[in-house]
């Protein structure tokens, strides 16, 4: 970066730092990533039985699979862990790499809408395909 | 977006093949980083050789050796040559260490290769613009902050509260972490960065200081403390072998614990 130590603007270097202040935010979001994580991975071996079972049977087949309440439940918390999980962490890499904040609220909104739409139907297929409707 | 190449005027071109010294018989190739910002060139890099049998074993004592037998131009920063001041952090063979500590024997055999540390403005050749990063120091306020009237004598801790500063306090802020660390160099604008906040972690933890919580506060933000991903650069690249990604994740831990 030579030659690229001009300043920007004249302001000074603590007030540039201090910027807008502290956001006293980000602990939810960090916390909640964990606990999706830890739940993903309690959820993971159930899950992955259920997937096996399900890999060559028809609709009906999988309707059978996930009329069981606890199939139905397990796979509806595997949903809601993974996608929370994904929507932060998809947070986490936009607000890396993304310095526009036009484009970063865009990214930011996109990922919350892409986040909300995956969720809901996903559940909405779980309980449609288990409630036999 | 993040940078993945260098700006235009960054770009390295060619540099300048010193001749070996007269009558040396042991030598040691340095290949330096040049910028002068007067001459409107983009940056080079140049290559030198020493003569190890007249010269100190540390990269420094090179550099010293360069400035004074071949090319007084060379710029650098250096004081204490022990360690102490943090002053010579530069990337020596890919990796931000002290150049005073670096012994040449202990980088692989071949040129040895020295460049500012990475993701910074550059003054000239090897001296970065730390501007940025000393007011990030300034930002987290290190010096102790009480309410309760100052004693008639000192601020009393205990030896166990002591120890809890241990692996925090020995921080030179020589920038060698900070500027290792790939978040920093995309964010370092509004992330911290490990070096400020190994010693905002240093006052969170200080025994005697009454703004724990007021600390925490100006801390607990997306960008300034949450840039944090465990990369642990910051880690491999302290000089002191202290743990700024530690003393982050222990920031990290308090703002959880102060909500859980």
């Amino acid at each position: 970066m030579s030659g690229s130590n001009s300043p920007k603007s004249v302001r000074t270097p603590l007030g540039r730092v201090r910027g807008l202040g502290s956001s006293h935010s980000g602990t939810s979001d960090f916390w909640r990533q964990r606990l999706t994580a830890v739940a993903m991975l309690l959820l993971l071996i159930p899950v992955i039985f259920i997937v096996m079972s399900l890999l060559r049977s028809n609709q009906a087949g999988a309707a059978q699979v996930l009329g069981t309440p606890l199939v139905a439940i397990i796979m509806l918390l595997f949903i809601v862990a993974s996608v929370w999980h994904m929507k932060i962490g998809m947070q986490v890499v936009i607000e890396d790499y993304v310095h526009d904040e036009k484009i970063k609220l865009i990214s930011i909104i996109g990922n919350n809408f892409f986040s909300a739409a995956v969720a809901l139907a996903s559940i909405y297929a779980i309980l449609k395909l288990s409630s036999g409707v | 977006m993040a940078e993945f190449a260098l700006p235009k005027n960054s770009k390295i071109t060619g540099g300048k093949e010193w001749p070996k010294p007269a009558g040396a018989t042991q030598t040691r190739e340095f290949r330096v980083y040049r910028w002068n910002p007067d001459d409107g060139k983009n940056p080079s890099v140049d290559t030198y050789h020493i003569d190890t049998n007249d010269c100190g074993p540390m990269v420094l004592d090179g550099l010293i050796w360069i400035k004074n037998n071949i090319d007084p131009t060379l710029t650098f920063r250096r004081s204490c040559r022990e360690g102490v001041c943090g002053s010579c952090a530069m990337n020596i063979d890919g990796q931000n260490t002290l150049a005073c500590t670096r012994a040449m024997d202990e980088v692989d055999d071949g040129a040895i290769k020295v460049n500012p540390l990475p993701h910074q403005p550059v003054v000239k050749d090897l001296v970065p613009d730390l501007t940025n990063f000393y007011a990030q120091y300034a930002s987290i306020e290190p010096w102790l902050k009480t309410t309760t009237p100052t004693p008639q004598k000192e601020w009393k801790q205990s030896h166990s509260d002591r120890e809890k500063l241990d692996g925090l306090y020995e921080c030179i802020l020589c920038a060698c972490c900070s500027t290792s660390c790939p978040s920093y160099w995309w964010n370092s604008d509004r992330f911290l960065g490990p070096a400020a906040l190994l010693q905002a972690t240093r006052w969170v933890k200080d025994s005697r200081d009454e703004a724990t919580g007021e600390r925490l506060d100006n801390l607990e933000d997306p960008f300034r403390l949450y840039r944090c991903h465990t990369i642990m650069n910051c880690a491999k690249a302290c000089p002191k072998g202290l743990n700024p990604s530690e003393a982050i994740a222990e920031l990290k831990m308090k703002m959880v614990e102060r909500q859980v």
